[in-house]
Formats: structure tokens, C-alpha cells, sequence
């Protein structure tokens, strides 16, 4: 007798006569056929979350194991295409059911007509090993390889010796009469092996001033963005998805806007990697489970986005995953914990949300692959606090497991500072584990320079309070000079336009560079104030409004070299009148 | 399918109710109830062998277990759809509410509608011109966009609303309204349609009516319906629907009520967990479909409970909405109308919709100086009211006198005071002549000259 339903609440469905199924195993629910996964086994019962909408279900209709766990597949044809949260493709599902998500649709990840040019790497005789790479396939914008399956090693024993190929076909045989194809099949919710973890000494460079600049992440690093809505979340995980240089780009859109998604997917393919100069999306690959489809299939889609980026970590490359937002991942684990009646912890959310969020970040990391390679996933999550709250468990758990911490502001935002990261609540845990790569490769006095201006923000936020209740006019000009050139960092250097024809992404020389203008003429602006210069003399209007423009008046750090020697003169004026 | 009557109803609790000896019924279905000759509709929402809980829309006040019946209907709550609903009001399941007879419906559908493939979704690009400066010009509304006023009790969100519908234009196609009252008072949903009615706009109409003295489960089904509506107007007939639904507030209290009938852990302030995944159900129903000419926009209305925009309800909205109007208590005591607070206030497609080709080339750097200098003006002030004004440098003085001509002649405008954008934008150049040039680094050499200093000499 075959597993049949027995009650159904909302997303949450038991059924009886589940001796067959196994944990996690995928399910199909129903006459339709819904897509589902085993969460609870007692006693012949099986606790089943349901991928798909489940109204129209019915007590009794049967239920019917896969004989696999929840799994993605892994092949030629991921880059470019958008994903609902199980690894259908929507492209696909547009074609069965329009302009809205049908239900019960099953839907092959990879295109089933393709064709691959495909590179052999082994003969016939040779001996093969789990991870090692046997053949390459040029894909869009990257060579994709294609490795032993985990568990899978021995003689090669056949070799086909057809030009083209599809996805179905077969490579190799080995001696076992195993078989290495085009893809392979991985569990979601397991973590893809490697030798071991690298040291993180590689910054992922994004483009953007404020965390380039101030404060850094590394390739195979973790950070969270907390932020109230409006505070800028998304377009910062964009500006991170278009800009930084990773080799491949997992975007998973979770419980968020659809127009957000259909953005990416109109913008992504006209916009050019300033890398590569090829078209954006040729490394991208989105996952959207937006905000309106089924709540368990929003909590599957963090899992199936990180297998991906696993995966193409193990060829060897570089890969940013981008999650907007973990906190409608833990609240769809918030909702089914409370469907299963579990006994809450904090605000409703489970006992096991802290080690869930734990193991997700733990996924991060610069890795030595099974082929020997050198890899990398960086982890970046958005965290929605209700109320713009940071010491709820969302946020308060996740700030434990990652190292940076880039903390929206809403009265930034509302003052349209953007990015809204907050100087003084933000931080990097990398900045020492990049001084090096820094030093070798931007500018010896990188962190020197960085420490400057971050000392010259702090103490500008001290001044602030003064100022707040008793005007500018009462700090000696010393302390004024600190607050002017204060806010020339925070409008010349920490905003920056997402919009921004030119300034949407800055090279690493040219941050370099407007740092180093805007220290550099504190250090003289304040031998000046030594000798009693007039401050509104030293902070010329003209001058002022040029730093805080140069961002976009100047492209290149070249470039600004023409504003040093606009500095120089100013000083050389200032000079004149003040010697003796 | 075949009609199954029940008569074992088990229990009552609040508006649900628990029938056993069920066979074949199905998840989400809508069910009759039938006591004493009258007829309630409900929907089953959970499911066990032989047992049934099922949610009654009209409550379940009056019923008594011995006596009722209930009927599984094997389908879900359905709405039946036809241009003849153009000019009519209906309540808040979608039965005629005005006298008029029935539609006869070309097609029913299920009211809950099914998620937007965002494959197939287009991104939203076209400027509605509100007529409205602060609006049009600050938080543009985008063809497609789903743009709240999180307003307070006693606060024009209504005239706002109104206002904004009556002189909405786009650049083609047909227009049309649908309004969803949603626990409103009478006065309230009267005025509103009065409104329509004085501008012989209530042709292009549609009305659905749950008043607060309307059952309040039904207001679970309300927007649905409205929005259900919209999506054949704007997907098979090609209109431009905007949507009106006012006050989400009371939607969301009659989905507190519920959960906690239910015996649901409650999130914050007794709201259910999957408040927003509800809400989203609701909101993400606006947009545009490709290959289809008609385009949904909503502008839903909420009251902030206290006035607090970090309450679950506003909080929650604006993390699914693409932003938010929010009206002020201080301005609106100050007698500016429309009070729109436009630092809170966000239009997240505005990006996209506006400057050249769109609205006005100047348009982009425009907004940001406006809010720009504006934030500033709230810094300013709050220094003032410490050292008095006199104090204050030059420059401070200057973005005084900058916020009151915003406030005043930016801001405020009449109820039926309709700018075009040209006009708006040339106002905002003209307020922004009170502040030194130097101030200005957010727009242009090219187009202060462009637009402030020939404007001046005009
Ligand atoms: N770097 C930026 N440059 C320009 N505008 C920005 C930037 N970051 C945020 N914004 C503005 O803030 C709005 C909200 O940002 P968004 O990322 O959608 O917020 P969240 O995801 O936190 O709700 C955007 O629509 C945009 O107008
Ligand atoms: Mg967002």
C-alpha cells in the first residue's frame, strides 16, 4: 500500500503508510503531482513540506517517493538561467503555464537540446579519482568542467567519440560500467567536499568605495547586510552582483520582489563585466523565489543557490552568492516550524535557527578543491530586521557567523547617503588579513591612509554631538577642519551613486587615489591652521565642491592627477598670503 | 463535482468551524454554510481523515451546531468577471452590492490569483503624472508599481487618493479604477465614491464594498476580489487599472483575529508569522505582463497604528511594496496639504521612469539636490531651536528660508491642483535659488545654468 495524505495544513501535509519513505527524500504529493520533501518520520508517518500551492488537495490521495533527496543538477546550461527555489527553470514553466507559475510541472534544470562542444581530458586506461576534472566545455563566458562525481573513481574503459553533445550523453565508461556524463546529481543540504580552507588574503573587489576602501571582504569571505526597508539591501547586493570580481555569480532572490528579479534579468545582459568585457550575465545565475510563491520552496532556495556555487567552486573558481534576504529564508523556517507545532524559541522562530544560519555561512570559504585547485565562495546575505531592529534573532544570530558587517542606517537612507552603511556600527574583519595583498597591489600606505580617514570620521562623530547642540561656531577652526573635511569623506568618498554613469564602479587606484587627495590635504589644510589662515580661505568653496565632486568630474585615478595639481596651486595661493 | 452536505458541525470557535465525517474534501475549497434558510460562504483550511476546519467569511455568529448545515462546493471562492462590472459596486466576496441585478460573468476565477512568473513580468518604466509636485516629483509612480500612502487616523489619505486618481494620466490607453473598501467607515467609502460620482469618473469603476460593519473575516477576501478584477481588466481587456484598497490596517487586524481563533504562536504585536507572505500575496498582484497591453498599479492606504511607521503593518508592507508616501501629523497640523513626510517617503522605481525620454533630463540630479538640501533643512532646524536663529551662520539661515519655501509652495497645493511635471520641476529650481550656488553639488554646472539661471532672468 502505497503512502496516501492524511492531513494537510497549508504548506504542511502528513501522510500514513510511510514505512517506504526516506528523510529528505522528494516527494511527489497528490494527483498533481506536487513537488515535495520528507521533514519528519514517526512511526509509519510521514511530515512532508510541499513545494507548490496545495490547494485542491484531498485526504487519501497517494503520495510517492523519488528514492532521492532533494538534490540539484549540476551541468552545462546554469549560466544565464533564472531558477524558481527547487531548480525548475522559469523559462520553462512560462512555457506550461503563461504568465503565472502552474503547479505540478516537472521541468528538466538543464536545456535538453543544447549541444556542447566538449574538450576530453582522459584516455581510455586512465585512472580517475572523485572530483578530478575529466572534460571541459566552453560555456558563455567561463570553461566549464566537468568532475567525477563524489564516490565515483576507477579505469576508464570506453571513451565516446562523437563531436557534439547533448546533455544526456555519456563520456566515459568506466570499468565498473559506471558512467560519466554531462552532469551530475547533489543533495541540497549537504555540503560539497574539499581538501581543506585556504587562509582568506584575497580581497573580492566590488567597486564600491565604502567597502573596498573601508571595509573589505575577502574571496571566500561572509558578510551580512541588516537594513530596514529602503535602506538600500538590494541595490547593494545588485551593485555587488554586476560589480565584483568573481568568476561566477549565484543571485538568489528570496521571498523578495518579482520586479526585482525581472530588473537583473533585463539589465544583467546589456551591462559588461569591466573584467572580462563580456555581458554580465554570462557568469550569472539567478534563483527566484519571490515573496508571493510557496514559503517552503523559499526556504529550499538558499540551500539549492549555495549547491550551485559549491559546485562551480570546485572547478576552481571564484564564486559570489548574493541571498536577498536570509531573513525571509528563516521566517519561512519560522512558519513551517509553526505548522509542525515545534516548541518556539524567540519571537516564534525555532530552537535550531541560530545552527541553521551557522551552517549556511559555514558553506563560505577559499578552499583547496578534490582536483587540487583553488576555489573560493563568498557569502553575502541581506538580513530584513522587523522595524529596522538589530537586536532581533535574525540579525543578532547571523552577526556571529560572519565577519562582515555592513549595517544599513535608515535616518542615511532617509537623507539619501547612499550607500547607507553606517561608519560607526559597520565593520571588517578582513582588514588585517588584507593589509598585505593591499600593500602589493593598491599602495603600500593603503592601510595607513584607510586608518586615517576612519580616525578623522571618528572623531568627526564626536564633534557631531557638540554641534548638535551648540552650533558649529563654537569649535576652535582645528576642530572645524576636521568636520569639513569629515564631510567631504562622507559625500566625496562614501556616497556613491548606484545610478552613476561613472562613479557606479570605481577602480581600486582611483579610490586609492581620492583617499589619499582628501588626507593629504587635511595634513596641509591643518599646518595652515596652525598659522592662523582664515578657514574659509583654506576651505574654499570652489575647492570643496570639487573634492566632493571629484568622484564624478574625474574618471580615472589619471585623471585626478590634474585636480593634485589644482590642490598644489590652491596651497601655493594660500602660501603667498600667509607667509609671514 | 458533486455537492456534499454535511450536517455534523462538531464545534464553533470564532469564525471557524469544525465539521466531522468529511470525505473527499479539498484544501482551500469553498464551503456553504446553511442555517435557518440564509447562506454563509466559508473555505476549509485545514484537513484531517474525517474532519474539516472551516473558515466562515460572514462569521459565525448566530449559527447553532444542531441546525446548520454545510455544503463543499469542490472548488475555491471564485469571482465571475465581465465588463459589465464597469459602474458597479460590489461587496466585499464580489455579490452586487448596489440593487442592480446580477453580471453575467464571461469567466470566474479563482480570487486568489497565482504567483507572476517573473519571466514574464516587464519591467515597470512609464511616469503616471499625478499632478501632484511632491510626488511627481520626489517619489515619481511608475505604470505597474505598487506605491502605499502609510498615512495616520484623521490625515488626508483619502482626498489624497482621490485626488491622485482623479487626475492621474498616462500617456495611452484606457484607464480605470477599481477600489477595494476594506473595513472603511461609511462616510468614508461614500466620500470616496462621491467623488467619483461629481467627476463622472464612476463609469470607469469598479467598487467593492466591506464597510466596518461588514463581517470581518471578509476582509480577508476583499482585496482579492478587487484585485482579481483589476487583473481581467488590465490582462484581457488591456486597461491600466490602478487599484485602491483602503485601509490594508483592517485587513491585517481581521488576519490577526483569525490566527489567533486558530491557536497560532503569534509574531510580533499577535500577528501571524506569515504576515508578510500573506500581505505579498496581495501586493505583488501589481504589475505588467509581457505580450499583454494593460498594466496593474496599486495604492493601497494603511493607517499607522500611533503613528508608529515601525509597527508590524507598515514595517511588513514596506518590505514588499516598491516604497512608500508617508503623510505627516506635524505637517499636517501646520495645514499643508498633501502632508507628504518626503524624507520617509520613497519611490523605488522612480529611477527608472524619470529623466530623459521620460520626464525631464534634469529630473534625476533635481530629486537628489531636493532631498539633499531638505534633510539638511531638518538638521538646521533642529540646531536653531537650541541657539536660537540668530545664531545661525548664513548658510543655515539660507536653508530656513529654503525648507519654508518648500514646505509652502513645493509642497502645498490645492485639492484640485494639477501641475504637470514641467511645472514642477521649474518650482523646484526656483526654491532652490534661496540657497547659495556652492550648496548645490548635487546637479550640475549645465544645469544650473540651463535651468535655474535662464529661468531667473525670464
Ligand atoms: N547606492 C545607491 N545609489 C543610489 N540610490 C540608492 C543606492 N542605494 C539605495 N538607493 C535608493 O534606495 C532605494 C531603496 O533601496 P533598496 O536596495 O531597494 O532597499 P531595501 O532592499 O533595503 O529595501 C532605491 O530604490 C534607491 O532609490
Ligand atoms: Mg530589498
Amino acid at each position: 500500500m502505497s503512502a496516501r495524505i492524511i492531513k494537510i495544513n497549508g504548506p504542511v501535509v502528513v501522510a500514513d503508510n510511510a514505512e517506504s519513505l526516506k528523510m529528505n527524500e522528494m516527494v511527489k504529493v497528490g494527483k498533481n503531482k506536487l513537488v515535495g520533501e520528507v521533514i519528519g518520520l514517526d512511526h509509519g508517518k510521514a511530515t512532508i513540506q510541499v513545494y507548490e500551492e496545495t490547494s485542491g488537495l484531498k485526504i487519501y490521495e497517494e503520495v510517492e517517493g523519488t528514492g532521492r533527496l532533494l538534490s540539484v543538477i549540476l551541468g552545462p546550461g546554469m549560466i544565464g538561467n533564472i531558477y524558481d527555489g527547487i531548480q525548475r527553470p522559469l523559462s520553462e514553466l512560462e512555457k506550461v503555464g503563461g504568465a503565472f507559475i502552474p503547479r505540478g510541472v516537472e521541468a528538466f534544470p538543464l536545456p535538453k537540446d543544447a549541444k556542447w562542444q566538449v574538450t576530453f581530458l582522459k584516455d581510455v586506461g586512465d585512472e580517475v579519482n572523485e572530483g578530478e576534472i575529466y572534460a571541459e566545455v566552453q560555456e558563455r563566458g567561463i570553461v566549464h568542467k566537468l568532475m567525477v562525481p563524489i564516490g565515483v573513481s576507477g579505469k576508464i574503459a570506453k571513451k565516446s567519440d562523437k563531436e557534439e553533445f547533448t546533455i544526456d550523453d555519456t563520456l566515459y565508461v568506466l570499468e565498473d560500467g559506471t558512467k560519466l556524463g554531462m552532469y551530475q546529481i547533489w543533495p541540497v543540504r549537504i555540503p560539497r567536499p574539499s581538501i581543506k580552507k585556504l587562509p582568506s588574503k584575497i580581497p573580492l573587489i566590488t567597486g564600491q568605495r565604502v567597502l573596498d576602501t573601508f571595509f573589505p571582504i575577502s574571496k571566500g569571505g561572509t558578510a551580512a547586510i541588516p537594513g530596514g526597508f529602503g535602506t538600500g539591501k538590494t541595490i547593494l547586493q545588485h551593485q555587488l552582483a554586476k560589480w565584483a570580481d568573481a568568476d561566477i555569480i549565484v543571485y538568489i532572490g528570496c521571498g523578495e520582489r518579482g520586479n526585482e528579479m525581472t530588473e537583473v534579468l533585463t539589465e544583467f545582459p546589456e551591462l559588461m563585466d569591466p573584467k572580462t568585457g563580456k555581458p554580465l550575465m554570462d557568469r550569472t545565475i539567478l534563483i527566484a523565489n519571490t515573496s508571493n510563491m510557496p514559503v517552503s520552496a523559499r526556504e529550499a532556495s538558499i540551500y539549492t543557490g549555495i549547491t550551485i556555487a559549491e559546485y562551480f567552486r570546485d572547478m576552481g573558481y571564484s564564486v559570489a552568492i548574493m541571498a536577498d534576504s536570509t531573513s525571509r529564508w528563516a521566517e519561512a523556517l519560522r512558519e513551517l516550524s509553526g505548522r509542525l507545532e515545534e516548541i518556539p524559541a524567540e519571537e516564534g522562530y525555532p530552537a535550531y535557527l541560530s545552527s541553521r544560519i551557522a551552517e549556511f555561512y559555514e558553506r563560505a570559504g577559499r578552499v583547496e578543491t578534490l582536483s587540487g585547485e583553488e576555489g573560493s565562495v563568498t557569502v553575502i546575505g541581506a538580513v530584513s530586521p522587523p522595524g529596522g531592529d538589530f537586536s532581533e534573532p535574525v540579525t543578532t544570530h547571523t552577526k556571529r557567523y560572519v565577519k562582515c558587517f555592513w549595517a544599513l542606517d535608515k535616518s542615511l537612507a532617509y537623507s539619501r547617503h547612499y550607500p547607507a552603511i553606517n561608519w560607526n556600527t559597520s565593520y571588517s574583519g578582513y582588514v588585517e588579513d588584507l593589509k598585505d595583498w593591499y600593500s602589493e597591489n593598491v599602495n603600500e600606505k593603503w592601510y595607513e591612509y584607510r586608518g586615517r580617514a576612519m580616525e578623522l570620521l571618528a572623531e568627526d562623530g564626536k564633534l557631531q554631538e557638540i554641534i548638535k547642540i551648540m552650533g558649529e561656531d563654537v569649535l576652535p577652526d582645528m576642530q572645524k577642519l576636521v568636520v569639513g573635511i569629515a564631510r567631504v569623506i562622507k559625500v566625496g568618498l562614501l556616497q556613491q551613486n548606484a545610478y552613476s554613469e561613472v562613479d557606479s564602479f570605481c577602480p581600486l587606484d582611483k579610490q586609492f587615489e581620492m583617499l589619499k587627495i582628501v588626507v593629504d590635504f587635511y595634513d596641509r589644510a591643518r599646518k595652515f591652521v596652525e598659522m592662523n589662515a582664515a578657514l574659509s580661505e583654506i576651505l574654499k568653496g570652489s575647492i570643496i565642491s570639487k573634492l566632493m565632486r571629484m568622484k564624478e568630474d574625474y574618471k580615472t585615478a589619471e585623471d585626478l592627477k590634474e585636480l593634485e595639481k589644482e590642490i598644489e596651486e590652491h596651497f601655493k595661493e594660500l602660501e603667498k598670503v600667509y607667509k609671514e | 463535482m458533486a455537492v456534499v452536505e454535511y450536517t455534523g458541525i462538531s464545534s464553533l470557535r470564532g469564525p471557524l468551524l469544525v465539521v466531522e465525517g468529511v470525505k473527499g474534501a479539498s484544501y482551500d475549497e469553498l464551503v456553504e454554510i446553511v442555517y435557518s434558510g440564509k447562506t454563509r460562504v466559508g473555505k476549509v483550511i485545514m484537513l484531517e481523515e474525517g474532519k474539516a476546519v472551516v473558515q466562515v467569511f460572514e462569521g459565525t455568529a448566530d449559527l447553532d451546531l444542531p441546525d446548520t448545515k454545510v455544503r463543499f462546493l469542490g472548488k475555491p471562492l471564485e469571482i465571475g468577471l465581465s465588463s459589465d462590472m464597469l459602474g458597479r459596486v460590489f461587496d466585499g466576496l464580489g455579490r452586487p452590492r448596489d440593487g442592480l441585478g446580477e453580471i453575467i460573468a464571461k469567466e470566474k476565477r479563482d480570487i486568489n490569483g497565482s504567483p507572476m512568473n517573473p519571466v514574464a513580468r516587464v519591467y515597470p518604466r512609464n511616469f503616471i503624472q499625478t499632478g501632484i509636485s511632491a510626488i511627481d516629483g520626489m517619489m515619481t509612480l511608475i505604470r505597474g508599481q505598487k506605491l502605499p500612502i502609510f498615512s495616520g487616523d484623521g490625515l488626508p489619505h483619502n482626498e489624497l487618493a482621490v485626488q491622485i486618481s482623479r487626475q492621474a494620466t498616462i500617456k495611452e490607453g484606457e484607464f480605470l479604477v477599481v477600489f477595494a473598501a476594506i473595513g472603511l467607515r461609511n462616510t468614508d467609502a461614500e466620500y470616496i465614491l462621491n467623488s467619483f460620482e461629481e467627476t463622472g469618473a464612476m463609469k470607469n469603476i469598479v467598487a467593492f464594498l466591506n464597510l466596518a460593519s461588514d463581517p470581518v473575516v471578509e476582509r480577508i477576501a476583499t482585496p482579492r476580489a478587487a484585485l482579481t478584477t483589476a487583473e481581467y481588466f488590465a490582462f484581457d481587456l488591456g486597461y491600466h487599472v490602478l487599484v485602491i484598497m483602503s485601509d490594508m490596517t483592517n485587513y491585517c487586524e481581521a488576519l490577526r483575529e483569525i490566527s489567533n481563533y486558530r491557536g497560532e504562536i503569534p509574531s510580533r504585536k499577535g500577528y501571524p508569522g506569515y504576515m508578510y507572505s500573506d500581505l505579498a500575496t496581495i501586493y505583488e498582484r501589481a504589475g505588467i505582463i509581457k505580450g499583454k497591453d494593460g498594466s496593474v498599479t496599486q495604492l493601497p492606504i494603511l493607517t499607522m497604528p500611533n503613528d508608529d511607521i515601525t509597527h508590524p503593518i507598515p514595517d511588513l508592507t514596506g518590505y514588499i511594496t516598491e516604497g512608500q508616501i508617508v503623510l505627516s501629523r506635524d505637517l499636517h497640523m501646520r495645514g499643508i496639504y498633501p502632508p507628504i513626510n518626503v524624507l520617509s517617503s520613497l519611490s523605488r522605481l522612480m529611477k527608472d521612469g524619470i529623466g530623459k525620454g521620460y520626464t525631464r533630463e534634469d529630473h534625476p540630479h533635481l530629486s537628489g539636490q531636493l532631498f539633499a538640501s531638505y534633510s539638511r533643512v531638518q538638521e538646521v532646524r533642529a540646531l536653531a531651536s537650541i541657539i536660537g536663529e540668530e545664531e545661525l551662520t548664513d548658510v543655515d539661515k539660507a536653508y530656513l528660508k529654503f525648507g519654508e519655501d518648500f514646505e509652502r509652495r513645493f509642497l502645498s497645493q490645492g485639492r484640485d491642483e494639477n501641475r504637470s511635471i514641467e511645472e514642477t520641476l521649474d518650482l523646484a529650481w526656483d526654491i532652490l535659488r534661496d540657497l547659495p550656488e556652492e550648496e548645490l553639488t548635487r546637479v550640475s554646472k549645465e544645469e544650473i545654468e540651463k535651468y535655474m539661471k535662464k529661468g531667473k532672468s525670464e
